[in-house]
């Protein structure tokens, strides 16, 4: 107990630094945003007076927040499956002793240090359809490339923007499996190898349970990042094209320009902390529900 | 023989998919930046366009013109310099509490620290660009930098590392005489050099790419990121221009890939530190 007392001081002066930034940046913005969610204010934010908390409900049940709430689970949905996918085989293909095999490596982890404005503008450029390079070599196949580019039609705009974040996560995806099959023993392989295991079944019942904790880890963190895609909404495609709305996420219904709700903190705020119970769900039952099957080895 | 020919034949199947794929993922920076490297009509000539015939750094000097891009790169290497050296520095003396100081509350507290790192920025941002807002900050280098001084990624990290350090070194600097914060300095965060430069490294690219805080915080020439910047070269109806956003790209994108380059292993350290065995 003394020496606990003892400590103190010194612990304190250690902590006040991060504990202050951290009260101020992140903790009052969530509890004062769980207050203004049941506040109607005027634009000034001066006059604001209670309407209950059951707006937390009526926000929820707008049309704008359901659609919103849609856009961002497809997005989700079209995103975190290939992109595992596409990240697995990736890994499965560099993981062999070859010559020059760390360049391969360097070329798949490359895009892991692309920002979101980086990899939405190259997007931007290659899908643009009067002089886009995708437009023009690619049109004979998929005519909307061109007419009217894939950003600019309701129905392939959501994709678009997945495979410009499918892209852009993929050298992350890359480089958490890499290091998830590296750490796999081989003597598992070669034990699987005697007892007459082909390839297939050695992938399948040795290297998948193996990753287990890996994919875990990505599918969690490509889900966190699909839910909330803001710069990507932004830069692409404004939330349309046009007024359709066929791209507004969350994020973008709250921070987006040309928002419904850009003045109004209350209902501004109830979204901001609807999508962070979405994500707190999400990664909750993604845990859960791989809980009982990754295996962490010992 | 026939195994020779056999084994040889898989090699080479091996390596002509390795090449393709890496073909596949290279190609928007190889299209952007061939397409940056020709200016007018011959940028929009596909698919000559991929050919490395004709290269000139007029779009890229265009655009580093039309954007203001020298001062942009100078804000966002300020502010990325600064948020590193802060969350270093913030990170290594909580660590240090967490790790080698015992005080009431520990847990508790500790327990406050992880659970902050539930909270996305998405989140707090409505109300953080108001809090900067009413302290003068809009369109200041305080605005983009203080918000992002403490990471609890950063505080945990350094906590783990420091709990690897034997008690007892510690226990004999303190007979020596030796106080925290000179232990911290000469002994502790030297040993964690590794983990440090991770930390260090993930914070700088993590500020340097920082999109949705930056456009809530600041509009002005003086203060803008690159990041904010690239978005201004975007002219989606004046085809004339368009080529200009891929010199901006360029610009934005080289410094970040010449540190991915020099820094791999310590990226790949830093990223799968928090997957492999959970």
């Amino acid at each position: 107990m003394k020496r606990k007392l003892r400590d103190l001081p010194p612990a304190l002066l250690m902590l006040v630094p991060s504990l202050g930034l951290l009260a101020v940046w992140t903790i009052y913005p969530l509890v004062r945003a769980v207050d203004y969610g049941h506040k109607a204010c005027d634009i000034s934010v001066r006059n604001c007076r209670d309407v209950g908390w059951d707006r937390y409900w009526t926000v929820f049940q707008s049309k704008e927040f359901q659609d919103a709430l849609l856009v961002s689970l497809k997005l989700a949905l079209m995103t975190v499956p290939v992109g595992l996918v596409l990240g697995i085989g990736l890994a499965v293909l560099a993981d062999k002793q070859l010559k020059g095999i760390g360049i391969f490596r360097t070329v798949f982890s490359s895009t892991v240090a692309t920002s979101v404005a980086v990899a939405s503008l190259v997007w931007f450029v290659l899908l643009q359809p009067q002089v886009g390079v995708l437009a023009d070599l690619l049109s004979g196949w998929i005519p909307k490339l061109k007419n009217p580019g894939l950003l600019n039609d309701s129905s392939t705009a959501l994709p678009a923007v997945a495979l410009s974040s499918i892209w852009a996560s993929l050298g992350f995806t890359f480089i958490i499996i890499m290091a998830g099959l590296q750490s796999v023993p081989r003597d598992l392989y070669e034990s699987a190898f005697v007892d007459g295991a082909g390839s297939f079944r050695r992938f399948t019942n040795v290297t998948l349970p193996m990753l287990t904790p890996s994919i875990l880890f990505v599918t969690v963190v490509l889900t966190t990042r699909a839910l909330q895609a803001y710069g990507e909404i932004a830069l692409l495609t404004g939330g349309g094209p046009q007024d359709t709305k066929a791209t507004t996420t969350i994020p973008y219904l709250i921070y987006g320009n040309n928002s419904l709700v850009h003045n109004d903190i209350g209902i501004k705020s109830a979204s901001a902390v609807l999508l962070f119970l979405l994500c707190l769900t999400f990664a909750a039952v993604q845990f859960r529900g791989f809980g009982k099957r990754v295996h962490y080895g010992n | 023989m026939a195994t020779d020919t056999v084994r040889g034949a898989r090699k080479f199947g091996r390596y002509s998919l390795l090449v393709a794929v890496a073909a596949i993922v290279l190609f928007p920076i190889y299209a952007v930046l061939l397409q940056a490297l020709k200016s007018g009509a011959d940028a929009f000539d596909h698919p000559r366009s991929l050919l490395p015939v004709d290269l000139t750094f007029d779009t890229i000097r265009s655009a580093w013109t039309a954007g203001n891009l020298g001062k942009l790169l100078m804000n966002s290497l300020f502010v990325s310099t600064v948020v590193t050296i802060g969350v270093i520095v913030t990170s290594l003396l909580a660590g240090y509490a967490f790790a080698f100081l015992n005080f009431p509350l520990k847990k508790i507290v500790f327990a406050i620290y992880l659970s902050t790192m539930l909270v996305p920025g998405e989140v707090t941002v409505v109300i953080n660009q108001r809090t900067a807002d009413s302290f003068g900050w809009l369109n200041t280098y305080q605005g983009l930098i203080v918000p992002s001084l403490a990471s609890t990624f950063g505080v945990f990290l350094v906590r783990q590392v420091f709990l690897q350090i034997p008690k007892e070194l510690r226990e004999a600097a303190a007979l020596d005489g030796v106080g925290h914060l000179r232990f911290l300095y000469e002994v502790a965060a030297p040993l964690s050099r590794p983990t440090l430069g991770a930390l260090g490294l993930f914070t700088f690219l993590g500020t340097w790419n920082a999109y949705l805080w930056p456009s809530q915080v600041v509009n002005d020439n003086a203060h803008r990121t690159i990041q904010l910047g690239l978005e201004r070269l975007k002219t989606p109806n004046d085809i004339s221009k368009f080529n200009l956003v891929t010199g901006g790209l360029v610009v934005a994108a080289l410094p970040i890939f010449i540190m991915l380059v020099v820094f791999q292993r310590q990226l790949v350290r830093g990223l799968t530190a928090g997957a492999v065995k959970g």
